[in-house]
């Protein structure tokens, strides 16, 4: 990681960036349902595929209580505690 | 010696911290694996820790990574050998080279403090600590070590090394947003991404960096040196030093770029304007005085063009602060319908030394020996004039002034619009074969060999620019028959000399909307403490 120095007056929040990409996928993913509706369904097909390619990897499923708010805290830092990955399912 | 040094938690080769809380009885001593002076040292410490360690602490941190562990294994080192990572106690506890010793006693204050290797120094302090310890003294064999050895630079001033610790220290002069780039990111990409660009690729503005280019100036990084238009950010130091490494600018280079923002952002200049403009102004930067010289910028051959660092980077600085600081993007508040390159960069200095005239800064005001900007709103150029056969100071004079018609459109006259004429030396020679040639001559010429009859700029089907036909029709013949020159006042010409001795080719810039509701020149002496 490298530090530079923000060049504006400050007012814009810098666009968030990707995290690093370790190029393997091993320990826990997580596979989080934002409840909308089928997004189970990809979740599901996305639990087999990696079930059947990357046999060692351990999957744990989450499930927001509603789509229309922010993850809730606790959620978040439960799926911060136990995944090295996560995949959302986001839209329609 | 009883100054108090800093506490420090470091690892040893093994992971365990060791916490120095700031007090004794212990001997520090700082060393680098790859320094025959420390290796030459080792051997001591070991026998000095074999000998007093009951009852003083021994604490070695080294300078080296990984290669501490080599240090400690080559001379049978038993004391903690810690991990300095980053060499930032090296950096707090300020000393220059290693081995750098201290023998701190109970209360926390230096007893002993050396660097380097004078055997006589070293065996003193084993002298003090047996005496201090009731200890038997340290069986070293003295003789056969060297009386005088100079040390090593302390690694913590290796320059990437320590711009990066001063830029991180507490009490750093840094406010900033830090932006974290994650190693996976391309910077280049990144900055692209983030709109600080224009256009071109920028050099990451590390704090090492900026930390660097703050040296350029005396001046507090906190100091505000102009709101910026359109978002009126405040153009403090740290933020116009931040730019100016973005833009590739030498620290010596600040100073000219701090007084290029005080200039562009005054009512007078209204760099707001010059940016928002449809009809796409740039700033173009004058520089005069004895800066010139000191930083390389370049008033000779090329001036006005690519291949001067400082020329482009000065330029470039300016541009870059605006947008970023001042918030004027391309298609955002920038809104020229073409632009032009100068855009980019503008910045050239007068060759004062081929100049028949006193130079632009003592003409505006200044003393011989200020260096000032000066900033001229300018939407073309430069123009080439291209002259190569007048051999009378008045032709040349006259086709300097007949190459400024095309200011704006050539069939307007009477422009209340600046003008920046560039003479070429070789012009100059021509204008002053007879003897002195004085500007306001050449200002007057140029309004001679411009004058037109009024008639001539009456609206008609070759061009529908110019005086409305019904207007010239309450004119009457009389009036209209009243010669015209293409400026409204000789003041509208600004006159500098800059160019390469040989070729026969001056040039001009344009002016946006000059005055009051445009943009005015704006000089300002170069803050050089």
């Amino acid at each position: 990681m490298t530090i530079i120095l923000d060049p504006t007056d400050e007012r814009v929040p810098v666009a968030r960036q990707i995290s690093e990409r370790s190029g393997s996928v091993q320990g826990v993913v997580g596979l989080l349902n934002i409840s909308k509706p089928r997004g189970n369904i990809l979740l599901d097909e996305l639990d087999r595929l990696l079930t059947e390619n990357a046999p060692g990897v351990e999957i744990r499923h989450y499930t927001k209580p509603t789509f229309a708010k922010p993850c809730p805290d606790t959620l978040r830092h439960q799926i911060r505690d136990e995944c090295d990955f996560l995949v959302e399912g986001l839209a329609d | 010696m009883s100054d108090q040094k800093p506490e420090f938690i470091l690892k040893d080769l093994q992971g365990a911290a060791h916490h120095f809380d700031g007090t004794g009885p212990a001997l520090v001593c700082f060393v680098k694996e790859d320094c025959e002076t420390c290796n030459i040292a080792g051997p001591v410490l070991q026998t000095l820790s074999q000998a007093y360690g009951d009852a003083v602490r021994f604490l070695v941190p080294g300078q080296s990574g990984e290669k501490n562990a080599d240090f400690a294994q080559r001379h049978g080192l038993t004391m903690p050998v810690l991990e300095d990572a980053g060499c930032k106690t090296s950096f707090s506890w300020d000393f220059e080279i290693v081995p750098a010793l201290y023998w701190i006693d109970e209360s926390g204050a230096v007893v002993t403090h050396f660097e380097g290797f004078v055997r006589d120094d070293w065996q003193a302090l084993s002298d003090q600590m047996a005496s201090a310890t009731g200890k038997a003294a340290a069986q070293v064999d003295w003789d056969s070590l060297p009386a005088w050895r100079p040390g090593c630079g302390s690694k913590h001033f290796d320059p990437e090394v320590y711009d990066a610790l001063r830029a991180e220290a507490e009490g750093s002069r840094l406010r900033a947003r830090k932006v974290e780039v994650a190693s996976g990111d391309d910077m280049a990409e990144f900055m692209f991404d983030q709109g600080f660009s224009d256009g071109l690729p920028l050099v990451p503005p590390t704090p090492e960096r900026v930390i660097r280019m703050l040296e350029g100036t005396h001046r507090d990084p906190q100091d505000v040196i102009a709101t910026v238009p359109p978002n009126m950010g405040p153009a403090t130091v740290e933020k116009i030093a931040i730019n100016a490494v973005m833009a590739g600018c030498k620290p010596e280079y600040l100073p000219v770029v701090i007084a290029a923002v005080e200039a562009v952002c005054t009512d007078e200049f209204n760099i707001h304007g010059v940016t928002a403009t449809t009809m796409g102004a740039a700033t173009v930067m004058v520089v005069n005085g004895p800066i010139v010289d000191k930083i390389g910028l370049n008033g000779g051959l090329g001036a006005l063009g690519a291949g001067n660092r400082a020329n482009a980077t000065i330029g470039r600085a300016l541009r870059l602060i605006i947008r970023n600081v001042g918030g004027a993007t391309t298609g955002g508040v920038e809104r020229s319908v073409l632009g032009n390159p100068m855009k980019y960069t503008m910045c050239f200095a007068e060759n004062e030394e081929r100049s028949p005239w006193e130079p632009l800064h003592v003409e505006r005001g200044f003393k011989a020996e200020d260096s000032v900007v000066t900033v001229f709103a300018m939407t073309g150029g430069p123009v080439h004039l291209v002259d190569q056969t007048s051999r009378r100071p008045d032709q040349i004079a006259g086709s300097l002034g007949q190459g400024l018609e095309g200011v704006f459109l050539p069939k307007m006259h009477n422009l209340p619009i600046d003008a920046l004429l560039v003479v070429c030396p070789e012009h100059i020679n021509t204008l002053t074969v007879d003897g002195p040639y004085s500007k306001d001559r050449l200002r007057d010429r140029i309004q001679q060999v411009t004058a037109r009859p009024l008639s001539e700029m009456v609206q008609d089907d070759h061009s529908g620019a110019g005086i409305p036909v019904a207007d010239a029709e309450r004119m009457g013949p009389e009036k209209l028959a009243q010669l015209a020159p293409k400026f409204a006042g000789k003041e509208y010409i600004h006159i500098v000399v800059a160019g390469g001795d040989a070729g026969k080719f001056s040039s001009a810039f344009h002016g946006w909307a000059t005055g009051e509701v445009g943009s005015i020149s704006v000089s300002r002496k170069i803050d050089l403490g």
